[in-house]
């Protein structure tokens, strides 16, 4: 079976004014409500000023929302053809920037591109899911139940999530490599192949551990995770103090503006990582259920999207970006409430900053051009339309 | 073809369908868990995070009480507070540092050290606490300051308060001074306020003994602060507990006035007490020390100039310096023979010289007083009448009498380092120096010289129980504590020494003829003011040993010697003779004979007191303070 790239034959597209009128405006409202949390909190952060955050960030989304709608004009049969190219240039960004770091720049993640930083770990996130899409899609249930057909695709992910864990960035490290890992579920893959991959990746964790391969704040982490009791002051710090904003919160929250712990600074990245503490603490369990609620839809939005697309490229990217949607908020808020350690992912929409924002909006385009194009087909290698 | 194609695909999607179902089903458990785990921290553990987060935002700070003033018995303050004034500096307040404590020592001179000093402060303090550029201005210094205010970013005038003492030098040896507690003060007390900056505590004299009342109870500040420690504003205020205020026994212008007229001597004390109620209405010991300068801390130069004094500027020498009391001890003597059954109108014949055994003993005048009854040689002084009568008496019965009169025990006064002084006896010898009593030993017992020492303060109480009948009046510096709202019981009680009035009468009668006869050796420094008279006693206590040879030369006069071989000159008395009520006692270190020297300063103090007459002039009964005249 060779695995070279056919032409991938395009649906009989929707003109740009039937998608245009195909836009669910109901998803553009959720993702804004959702950013509208993270105004309000970035507003608070700031003492109640929206400089120098709010601001900013309503400019980013502004910009993520063309960006969204932009791309959810794009034809799913061009998306899957541009899979392999914007993968390989993905991960050539990764190694560059590990070769760079390696030269002595430091533990540097981005490449600076004057207008805005790239992230290539970033980027990756977006073009595995795609190419993960791309490559499944070629492939029949039968196919993969073949276990070298899926040599291919584990290195996919398993080789830019190693090089993002050397950055080292465990948390995108972590969310590459489950992203993966769900495309590869939904996609047919073997139950006893997740056994096998579970039961080698225990094994493989504990000579990690070992091997020094962990940087010792990483070890220190997992550490502080298992007991933040014992060093209060330390690494443990964050954590101790997050839990103490978020339950000092109580129910109804302490108001916005209010919350001592952020407010005092006692709450480290409270306008980043830490959002969420904050909005728990200021607007208490009611704020923090609320937000839990909307990130909910929104993925339950995405698989929805999923089951009901007809070509399996698009089911399987409107999953890969739903799933890293909801990797990104579950990690995020298991992480300031002490359920697993601090990895640094942020809160996405909701925290300051650009990047995570981005990816979450070209994800949610992804979504939006599958769900334009959900009763279109695209062709497959093994031959033209159906 | 198609069909199996459509098959397929129709299988993939039952896959993917299913598993998307399963692991929807599996994102939902998270975020469930997600859920429970909020409501967990938020509403179980809520009122736990609740306090932590308290604890964070809120620090409590100690508010010092004021501390407690130190009156005088008619309510003149002599240790009050004043507001001082601080000036401070935030370094983050202003652009330049440099450029803005050069402008503030443009206005208010700083040495080159006050600058570095603030520069190194600077270097360990976060940019947003306060950094001390001034100490205690000035009035005038602080004014000049608030007008400048807009050319100085960052500074500020901070108001502390200060223990103040109107009358500097001239209280601090009963009064002390409070300072910084030190490592063991810490760890003796438990007060947190004890390990507060700036905090001071009693070191010394009243200021200590009385520290626990004075002090108050602290107060609390709860302020709230963000991570770094920076107040961002007060929560609430509890004012402190005001210490109580000491309301002591003196007549402070007694004091002054005894202070002042001490002075002309080099060195010395005296002690001014109601003979009824044993209120201390003047305790002097002069040189002093400037209270003010322990307040901020004595540099070490200037602990080793007053350490090593020899003056004794640090010592109370009222209560703590130990002399011999010389011939003011003759009525001791006195009344131990008259115990002994003496008739005081016998007889004794002074050659100037007494035989014993081997050895002679002197009597000042080398040629003798001649005959004398007991009264004429309590005029006179004469040693040798007193050698009989304590030969008479014996060293134990001497001892016992003296006792009784207040000497040889510590007068139990509530101020630090009192001392006993020494009023031996045959087991005290033996017990010391395992030898027993010689009766030569007896005889210089007898005129108040060789073992025997005494206090000021108590030749003091022994003239007030020898003019007040024969009562065990134990001096007192304080009369009420304010704060314990315990009224002045007045007068306090004292019981009988159960001695003979016809006894004292003549010991009265000798101490008046000392200073209202001719020939006393006080009557120089007699009172001629009718109803003034005063009743007392010299004395001239040796501090070197006259040898053979020496005495044979002719006995060098105190102007020939250095001043601290010289004599001790003392004198004990009471006024008005007639009536007694005041006592007083006055020692003059080194400072020659008691006629010539130690009188006539009692006299003026006598007089003063008396014109006073602060025992029976008592505004301070309903406790009403006045401010100062």
């Amino acid at each position: 079976m060779s695995f070279e790239l056919h032409s991938v034959g395009s649906a009989p597209g929707l003109r740009l004014t039937q998608r245009i009128r195909q836009i669910p405006w109901s998803l553009v409202i959720l993702i804004t409500m959702v950013a509208s949390m993270g105004f309000v909190m970035l507003y608070s952060a700031a003492g109640g000023s929206p400089d120098p955050w709010m601001d900013r960030q309503m400019v980013r989304y502004a910009v993520g929302v063309g960006i969204m709608l932009v791309i959810g004009m794009v034809d799913l049969p061009r998306l899957a053809k541009i899979a392999y190219p914007l993968y390989a240039v993905a991960f050539i960004l990764l190694v560059y920037v590990e070769f760079a770091g390696e030269i002595g720049m430091g533990a540097q993640r981005w490449i600076d591109l004057k207008f805005f930083q790239l992230q290539p770990s970033e980027l990756m996130k977006i073009s595995l899911c795609l190419v993960l899409a791309r490559y499944f899609h070629g492939l029949s249930y039968e196919e993969i139940g073949r276990p070298w057909v899926l040599v291919p695709p584990t290195l996919m992910a398993v080789l830019p999530a190693g090089l993002v864990l050397k950055q080292p960035d465990l948390g995108t490290a972590g969310m590459l490599l489950m992203v993966g890992g769900a495309v590869f579920f939904v996609a047919g893959v073997r139950w006893w192949k997740f056994a096998l991959v579970f039961v080698l990746g225990i094994a493989g964790s504990v000579a990690a551990w070992n091997s020094g391969f962990l940087h010792d704040y990483q070890k220190a982490r997992l550490l502080t995770f298992l007991d933040p009791s014992a060093d209060a002051l330390g690494t443990g710090y964050h954590i101790t103090q997050s839990k103490i904003a978020l339950g000092s919160g109580g129910p109804w929250g302490k108001g916005l503006l209010q919350g001592s712990q952020a407010q005092l600074e006692f709450l480290p990245e409270r306008h980043t990582d830490f959002i969420f503490t904050m909005l728990g603490e200021e607007l208490g369990m009611v704020g923090g259920l609320l937000v839990l609620a909307l990130y909910s839809l929104l993925v339950v939005y995405g698989l929805a999207i999923a089951l009901r697309t007809r070509s399996h490229f698009g089911r399987l990217l409107a999953f890969g970006v739903t799933m890293n949607i909801f990797l990104y908020f579950f990690i995020n808020t298991a992480m300031v409430m002490g359920l697993i350690p601090v990895v640094g992912i942020p809160l996405p929409l909701i925290s300051y900053g650009g990047t995570a924002m981005m990816t979450v909006m070209v994800g949610f385009g992804l979504l939006m051009a599958v769900y334009i194009q959900r009763d279109h087909r695209v062709g497959r290698r093994t031959s033209g339309e159906d | 073809m198609g069909r199996i194609k459509q098959q397929q695909q129709q299988s993939q999607q039952k896959v993917f369908s299913r598993r998307v179902a399963m692991l929807g089903g599996f994102q939902a458990l998270m975020v469930t868990a997600l859920a429970g785990r909020l409501y967990y921290l938020q509403v179980i553990e809520g009122e736990k995070y609740r306090l932590l987060s308290d604890e964070n935002r809120i620090s409590h700070r100690m508010l010092f009480p004021p501390r407690g003033l130190i009156v005088d018995r008619f309510g003149i303050p002599m240790a009050t507070n004043s507001p001082s004034y601080r000036a401070i500096l935030v370094a983050e307040q202003t652009p330049n540092l440099k450029a803005t404590l050069e402008a503030f020592s443009a206005i208010v001179p700083l040495s080159e050290r006050d600058i570095a000093k603030a520069m190194r402060e600077k270097q360990h303090t976060q940019d947003f606490k306060p950094i001390t550029v001034k100490d205690d201005l000035n009035w005038e210094e602080v004014n000049a300051v608030e007008l400048n205010l807009p050319d100085l970013p960052g500074i500020s005038i901070e108001i502390d308060q200060k223990r103040v003492y109107p009358f500097g030098g001239i209280t601090s040896h009963i009064l002390g001074y409070v300072a910084v507690p030190n490592e063991k003060d810490v760890e003796r007390d438990p007060d947190p306020l004890l390990k507060q900056p700036g905090f001071r505590i009693g070191k010394n004299g009243l200021e200590r003994q009385y520290d626990a009342p004075l002090r108050g109870g602290a107060g609390e500040s709860q302020l709230e602060v963000n991570s770094f420690g920076r107040v961002i504003r007060e929560l609430a205020r509890q004012e402190g507990q005001p210490g109580g205020d000491l309301v002591t026994t003196l007549d402070i212008g007694l004091h002054q006035f005894a202070h002042q007229r001490l002075s002309s001597e080099m060195a010395g004390a005296a002690a001014v007490m109601d003979v009824y109620t044993g209120d201390l209405l003047a305790l002097v010991s002069t040189p002093s020390y400037d209270p003010t300068a322990f307040y901020r801390g004595l540099t070490t130069d200037e602990w080793q100039e007053l350490s090593n004094d020899i003056y004794g500027p640090l010592t109370n020498k009222a209560v703590a310096g130990q002399y011999a009391p010389g011939s003011t001890f003759k009525m001791i003597t006195a009344l131990a023979g008259l115990r002994a059954g003496v008739d005081p109108h016998d007889h004794v014949y002074c050659s100037g010289v007494t035989v014993l055994g081997s050895a002679r003993f002197h009597c000042w005048k080398r040629e003798g007083h001649g005959s004398l009854d007991m009264a004429n040689a309590l005029k006179l002084s004469c040693d040798c009448y007193f050698y009989e009568i304590a030969r008479r008496a014996g060293i134990d019965r001497i001892a016992e009498t003296a006792r009784l009169f207040g000497l040889g025990n510590l007068e139990g006064l509530d101020l630090p380092g009192e001392k006993p002084g020494l009023i031996p006896d045959s087991q005290w010898k033996r017990a010391t120096f395992d030898d027993i009593w010689h009766p030569g030993e007896t005889l210089v017992a007898g005129i108040g010289q060789g073992f025997i020492t005494a206090t000021p303060l108590q030749l003091c109480v022994m003239a007030a129980r020898i003019a007040n009948g024969g009562y065990a009046v134990k001096p007192r510096l304080v009369r009420r504590i304010t704060d314990e709202s315990q009224n002045d019981e007045g007068s306090p009680v004292f019981p009988s020494l159960e001695i003979s009035p016809d006894h004292l009468k003549v010991l009265r009668t000798g101490m008046d003829m000392v200073s209202n006869t001719e020939r006393g050796t006080a009557f120089r420094s007699r009172i001629d003011i009718p109803g003034m008279e005063l009743a007392g006693k010299t004395g001239t206590s040796q501090v070197r040993r006259i040898t053979m040879a020496e005495r044979a030369r002719g006995v060098l006069k105190n102007d020939q010697l250095p001043w601290n071989q010289r004599d001790h000159a003392l004198f004990v008395a009471f006024a008005p003779v007639h009536a007694p009520r005041y006592a007083c006692s006055v020692v003059v270190e080194h400072g020659g004979g008691g006629s010539a020297v130690a009188a006539p300063i009692a006299r003026d103090i006598l007089i003063e007191c008396q014109r006073r007459d602060p025992s029976r002039r008592n505004p301070n009964a309903e406790g009403g303070r006045r401010e100062m005249p």
